[in-house]
């Protein structure tokens, strides 16, 4: 039950980072990809109305992780104070800018919320990749399995870490790149002409940078973190999910140099989705290492709540999720019509 | 400072801010799925045109709700890590119910609703409409059921190491003291729309601007407001003084500034509570009423404060008492103003009585006021516990986060709303201005093409 819940709390941020991710990646490049208010407008209207319930899949993750393993989201949100704090000002900074941008049509005001958007929206897949880097290093766990860490130290894996070192920028940049990747497919596959072509060109650049950081990271991530070499060395079934997401990155550019720009976009979710599962499967069970101290950190067995807990949320939860998969074909649906 | 102080400031203001907006979100939710059921049986297209005007207030007014919402879920975890581990196991299932039945629901549809009325056809729009109205019901219920949990803890065990795991879902959803205060704040979220719809619709009218939507306004917003502010008083807000009294007597005896044992408690209508001398300073009180309210009977016995330990007392009994009086009196005044209008407006005096309509547009800020003077009651007159009788607040807090990361990130907010609330009510008012009804179209010919 412990496992179950772990992974339904893994794909419920998975989803997220896919769905959100493109919406994120279309902020990313607004600027870039764009060459006059029509098209922004254009990108704007293709995630107006999704980027809000996309969002909505961190916010069910969030709530999933507190009920199921409320000692871990004790110790990680208080611990990552700080930059959290800053994740919720960009995220209500983003939220607004695209909500208010189109409301009052002048030249201070439009480009004012271009930019927030845009910034806000690199920011924030830079600290979700960030985020990512810190769950699976390990922070320096206390006794009450308290910490707080500074923004950074030495950019060290140090006992002494900051939220920022030279592994955790790491995944935030491979982060940054991949969901412009995801945006660029994104706006590619919902847009058509010099717009699409410059998307198209765009995807191309991000896919190079993509796979660079990608085997980066992946080269790097067994020397740095024993305890995922140890599982995979365990359990070698489970190298499959990084030879998929690598797999995946080839079907992106293999659709994208055909111009099918659907696959490619499903390809790039693929790669998401195969990447977080990876980290996933060898950060399990563990979900806040300890570093620089002699305890084991906090697992799914030791933050997790009472199997009767973990049942009745099941009851719930599964009803639940039918009813909210139910509501997003209906809202895809609505959007993929209107184009056509 | 000590960082609980700021803890508890940083949280009390985000979320006081944040409540500005859902509370109209659920009000303005049930007036414009009147408004289309309006629209729908009398096939008179001047009630769509109302609900698409109100949709794009409702729109800004949403969204601001969205926002600053998500800080609240995060809160929990990053100030009070220590209640969140505690208690996760409970109040993160209801918290969780709402992401799941709520928030994917409302963003869904809200989509719908906003822009696609000629894609979905009346029906399905009205129906659009009604999810959205839907979701924020039950986003409300699952937030009243956690403050239930906290207010009075049931459904629960606790073990050795001071964590409570949760023992009966169904007790949590179920607790005594839940449905008061759901039926008591969901009547006040529509006493808030009717408000401001009322209020929009008699400026119109003063202004003599798009007249005739100024009297759909203001007939819709006196007669749901009536009902509403009415309901207030009887009987959501008579059932939820009684849980206070039986669940929280020295919360209640607090609210009234009752030091010492009473039979035939005075309800004290004016008055400043002297913590020091044990005493509700300048009184004006009417005999018995209290202790008729509480127990049904006049000569009733009403537990003053003294016969509790000074330790349970909670932290700030003036600004409890203060609090609950200014909600009470508010809301007195909501139904006087509204049964006025509602008279009025029976003897077809209402759109030309210029001083009635001046109330109404004045009345606008008092909703916002009684809410949070209410939920100010609720929560200190909960202190000083967290979970009521089980956690103290002062055990609640991250124990690393210093006083002054939490000033750092409480200055930062307080910024950050300043600067939501002037491009919200900037928003506001070009709404306003632009008015209900095609642009480009005056208000007669708009009339007259609605007819």
């Amino acid at each position: 039950m412990n496992t179950l819940w772990f992974w339904i709390v893994a794909v419920m941020f998975s989803i997220f980072a896919v769905l959100d991710g493109f919406d994120m990646g279309v902020g990313i490049i607004h600027l870039v990809v764009t060459r006059n208010d029509t098209e922004r407008r254009m990108l704007l209207e293709s995630i107006g109305p999704v980027w809000d319930g996309n969002e909505v899949w961190l916010i069910a993750g969030g709530g999933a992780l507190f009920f199921a393993f409320p000692g871990a989201y004790a110790s990680g949100f208080s611990g990552f104070y700080l930059p959290l704090i800053m994740v919720l000002w960009l995220l209500i900074l983003r939220g607004i800018a695209i909500e208010f941008r189109n409301h009052i049509d002048s030249p201070v005001w439009i480009p004012f919320w271009d930019v927030t958007f845009s910034g806000a929206s690199a920011l924030l897949a830079l600290f979700f990749g960030v985020a990512l880097g810190n769950v699976i290093r390990g922070v320096p766990l206390d006794a009450n399995d308290s910490f707080f860490l500074p923004l950074w130290t030495d950019f060290r894996i140090s006992s002494g870490p900051g939220v920022l070192d030279w592994f955790t920028i790491a995944l935030g940049l491979t982060s940054v790149v991949a969901l412009a990747l995801q945006g660029s497919l994104w706006v590619a596959m919902r847009t058509s002409g010099d717009l699409q072509r410059r998307a198209r060109d765009l995807a191309r650049l991000a896919w190079v940078v993509t796979l660079v950081l990608t085997i980066a990271v992946m080269i790097v991530v067994p020397f740095t973190l024993p305890h995922f070499s140890a599982r995979y060395l365990t359990r070698p079934l489970g190298l499959i999910l990084p030879i998929a997401a690598l797999g995946a990155l080839v079907g992106v550019r293999i659709s994208n140099g055909a111009g099918s720009d659907q696959s490619a976009f499903l390809y790039s979710s693929g790669y998401i989705l195969s990447m977080l599962a990876a980290a996933a499967f060898g950060h399990y069970p563990s979900l806040l290492p300890a570093i620089g101290g002699a305890q084991n950190g906090l697992t799914i067995y030791n933050a997790s709540t009472t199997s009767y807990g973990l049942s009745i949320g099941l009851v719930w939860f599964i009803p639940g999720i039918l009813l909210a998969s139910g509501y997003f074909l209906f809202a895809y649906r609505q959007v993929f019509a209107r184009a056509a | 400072m000590d960082a609980l102080i700021v803890h508890r400031i940083q949280f009390a203001f985000t979320l006081t801010f944040h409540y500005l907006f859902p509370q109209l979100t659920m009000g303005l939710g049930l007036l414009i799925v009147i408004l289309k059921t309006l629209a729908i049986r009398t096939g008179n297209q001047h009630y769509n045109e109302a609900a698409r005007f109100w949709a794009r207030i409702f729109g800004i007014n949403f969204v601001v709700g969205v926002v600053t919402g998500i800080p609240m879920e995060f809160q929990f975890g990053t100030n009070w890590s220590v209640f969140s581990k505690n208690t996760g196991a409970v109040i993160g299932q209801t918290l969780a119910m709402e992401g799941i039945f709520s928030f994917f629901l409302e963003s869904t549809f809200l989509g719908a609703f906003l822009y696609g009325e000629k894609q979905l056809g009346q029906r399905l729009h009205w129906l659009a409409a009604f999810l959205v109205f839907l979701g924020s019901w039950i986003s409300g219920f699952f937030i009243i059921a956690t403050n239930a949990w906290m207010q009075h803890p049931v459904g629960y065990i606790e073990s050795s190491d001071g964590q409570f795991a949760l023992a009966s879902l169904s007790a949590v959803l179920t607790n005594p003291w839940f449905a008061w205060q759901y039926l008591h704040n969901m009547t006040a979220a529509v006493v808030t729309g009717s408000v401001v719809m009322a209020a929009l619709g008699a400026l119109y009218l003063l202004m003599h601007l798009y007249e005739e939507f100024g009297r759909t306004f203001v007939r819709l917003g006196v007669i749901t407001g009536l009902v509403a502010s009415l309901m207030m008083i009887f009987p959501t807000g008579d059932g939820q003084g009684r849980n206070v009294a039986q669940y929280q007597p020295i919360t209640l005896a607090a609210m009234e500034g009752l030091f010492e044992n009473q039979r035939g408690a005075p309800l004290a209508i004016i008055g400043q509570p002297d913590v020091e001398a044990r005493r509700l300073d300048n009184p004006i009180a009417v005999p018995d009423v209290l202790s008729f309210l509480t127990y049904r009977h006049w000569k009733a016995e009403v537990q003053g404060l003294l016969e509790f330990p000074e330790d349970q007392w909670p932290d700030n009994i003036p600004l409890v008492y203060y609090a609950y009086h200014i909600m009470v009196g508010l809301g007195t005044i909501f139904v006087g103003v509204f049964v006025l209008a509602g008279w009025f407006l029976y003897r077809n005096r209402l759109y030309h009585t210029t001083l009635m309509l001046w109330a109404l547009m004045l009345l606008t800020p008092f909703p916002y006021i009684a809410t949070t003077a209410g939920w100010m009651t609720a929560e200190l007159g909960r202190q000083p516990w967290l979970v009521y009788g089980l956690m103290r607040t002062k055990a609640g807090g991250s124990p690393l986060v210093s006083a002054g990361n939490g000033w750092f990130t409480l200055l930062g907010f307080l910024g950050l709303y300043v600067a939501l609330g002037i491009l919200f009510l900037f928003l506001i008012y070009l709404e306003v201005q632009r008015g209900p009804g095609e642009p480009g179209v005056t208000q007669d010919e708009g009339a007259v093409a609605a007819r």
